[in-house]
């Protein structure tokens, strides 16, 4: 299934269904139509008239074609990008010739063979400027992915954890042989599933897996220090999520929230699912603050960028200190994934 | 001590694992560096504080640990009359790693090797402390104690007790509310290291913020008004110098609001 390869940075034509897309189109083809409208007009009233005039064509002409788009753009993303391009193009001026006909018909307009061909090439103009715009953007973001892509793999996994972990398997191997064998093969897993290609979405079963894994080195090398609260009720766990989204926030709150600290901590991590959302959301206590919340933020930064070429605006992560009653302060993010069925 | 003798060791680290693998390293080199594990501690302040009973060789000490860090924990130990050897021991830090190699400072990386361990031990006994400005330059962010000896003994004040501190003539004063203690620091170093916590009322006297109780208006020597600053805890004033005022005034405002 090729829309699992939910990678807009990779395809030169937009996902026509993503919520930012179409709003990027909305407000891309409206301030063409303002600019067209300002180069007619004689002043600034006029300049109104005429766009309001220009958008009893516009504005029907646009939500048609998102429609269709939205329908069968799936579709013609499949097909080589180059003549899905085109396709697009021609999509949008034969609309557009149809709609001057029809408006003809209404007797709303004069017709004539010069009226179709303008509306015509205007409209396909309009939306070559839009792929443009489109095919310009994925190229800008994909260098940024595979750096980001980078960073990942060299910020995901803080070599401190490998070292102390690697450690505290070797003080096992004397006492007590069988859990430093069970140690060494979650190392392994975990190690696998980090040098994996990681544009595919995965499922949230296999990433939660991943993060218990995890959690269970982390605790082989705090012991009581570390407590971990699972909340996952109702969640569609064969949804598919960015691969290694958590297991860096959760190795932030261990790094910066247990680790830190002499007292035990508990590190929360709570799934739900409401509506079309998911949603993901962690909590540790606040270490003494100050040390190092530079790390914390690179990490945040790198899955807010991932997400975004995901997801464009239909994810969210916030980040956010929160007191708590008893007067301890606990870091809190929140994420934000669509779960369509389409991505499923 | 002769170089045959057993040497003794106490472990610094946060992790139970690795204070047990670095026991049976050191049980495996002992025929080749006689030694013995005198204590183990989990964070810096309690290796510290046991440094009061036990005095070892060398210590082995973890750079990352809760409450105080492995090189706090050395800048107040270099300052003991017959300092022990440390040896740092970390899993990965490169800045630190840098400095160490830069400065011949003794260090270990996680997973140690046994070689390696017997090298620093036998080497230990010779290895002069680090240069206490290359450890301050290591430490990250303010330090969690300040320290004082009192007949040869290592006193911890944690920087969260200091109500307020004074410049003497050769040493600084640091008040809590149970007593005094003289450090051998430089007032102006205390305001750079800790301006989060502590504001200047005068030339010679820094207060905590939150121990501010609140100020006074009395006639100074010279007949003119001074402003006082009432301390939580204790019944002494501090004056707060003129030049000073307009920022301890703004600083008392925000809190007041």
């Amino acid at each position: 299934m090729p829309s699992i390869k939910h990678n807009p940075a990779g395809h030169p034509l937009p996902d026509f269904l993503n919520f930012g897309v179409m709003l990027r189109i909305l407000l891309g083809v409206n301030v063409f139509a303002l600019v067209g409208a300002l180069l007619q007009s004689r002043g600034i009233s006029d300049w109104v008239q005429q766009y309001v005039e220009m958008a009893a064509w516009v504005q029907p002409l646009l939500l048609m074609n998102l429609a269709f788009l939205a329908l069968f753009g799936r579709a013609i993303r499949l097909l080589p990008p180059r003549v899905g391009q085109v396709t697009v193009v021609l999509l949008a001026a034969l609309s557009a010739v149809l709609l001057i006909d029809f408006w003809r018909f209404m007797a709303m307009d004069d017709g004539g063979w010069q009226r179709c061909v303008r509306a015509g090439l205007l409209g396909g103009a309009m939306a070559a400027l839009m792929l443009c715009y489109f095919d310009m953007r994925s190229r800008i973001f994909s260098p940024s992915l595979t750096e980001a892509r980078l960073q990942a793999l060299t910020a995901r996994i803080r070599p401190h954890f490998l070292f102390n972990s690697l450690n505290a398997v070797l003080s096992l191997i004397r006492s007590d042989p069988r859990r430093a064998e069970a140690a060494l093969e979650e190392l392994a897993d975990l190690f696998r599933v980090l040098m994996r290609d990681h544009r595919d979405l995965l499922p949230l079963a296999d990433e939660i897996e991943l993060c218990r894994q995890y959690l269970d080195l982390e605790k082989l090398r705090l012991g009581e220090r570390l407590n971990v609260i699972w909340e996952v009720a109702d969640v569609p766990v064969d949804v598919k999520v960015p691969p290694l989204m958590l297991q860096p926030l959760l190795e932030n709150a261990v790094y910066h929230g247990i680790e830190p600290s002499s007292e035990p901590g508990t590190v929360r991590i709570g799934f739900s699912r409401q509506g079309d959302e998911l949603h993901v959301r962690l909590a540790n206590p606040c270490g003494d603050g100050g040390e190092a919340v530079k790390g914390s933020h690179m990490a945040l930064a790198n899955i807010r960028e991932r997400l975004t070429l995901y997801y464009d605006l239909e994810a969210r992560l916030e980040a956010r200190e929160e007191e708590m009653p008893d007067g301890s302060r606990e870091y809190r993010v929140h994420i934000v994934l669509p779960c369509r069925s389409s991505l499923l | 001590m002769n170089p045959a003798s057993t040497l003794s060791v106490m472990i610094v680290d946060d992790e139970p694992l690795a204070r047990v693998r670095m026991r049976d390293l050191l049980a495996d080199i002992s025929a080749e560096v006689p030694n013995e594990v005198v204590a183990e501690a989990d964070n810096g302040q309690l290796a510290a504080e046991m440094l009061k009973d036990v005095s070892p060789d060398v210590m082995l000490v973890d750079i990352r640990m809760p409450k105080m860090d492995g090189i706090e924990l050395a800048r107040h130990v270099s300052r003991l009359q017959k300092p022990p050897s440390i040896v740092f021991v970390t899993a990965y830090d490169s800045y630190a790693v840098q400095a160490f190699e830069l400065n011949a400072i003794d260090y270990l990386v996680k997973p140690v090797r046994a070689a390696r361990l017997a090298a620093a031990l036998s080497k230990a006994r010779q290895s002069r402390p680090a240069p206490p400005q290359i450890l301050a330059s290591l430490q990250q962010g303010a330090r969690t104690h300040l320290s004082c000896h009192e007949r040869g003994r290592l006193l911890l004040i944690p920087v969260m007790d200091i109500l307020y501190l004074k410049a003497g003539l050769k040493y600084v004063m640091a008040r809590t509310v149970v007593r005094e203690y003289l450090l051998d620091e430089s007032l102006t170093h205390l305001e750079q290291e800790f301006s989060e916590r502590f504001i200047r009322l005068h030339r010679s006297a820094l207060v905590a913020k939150d121990a501010i109780a609140g100020f006074e208006r009395c006639a100074g020597d010279d007949q003119e008004n001074q402003w006082q600053a009432l301390i939580r805890g204790v019944p002494e004033r501090l004056p707060v110098s003129r030049r000073q005022w307009s920022l301890v005034k703004s600083y008392a405002k925000q809190l007041s609001s």
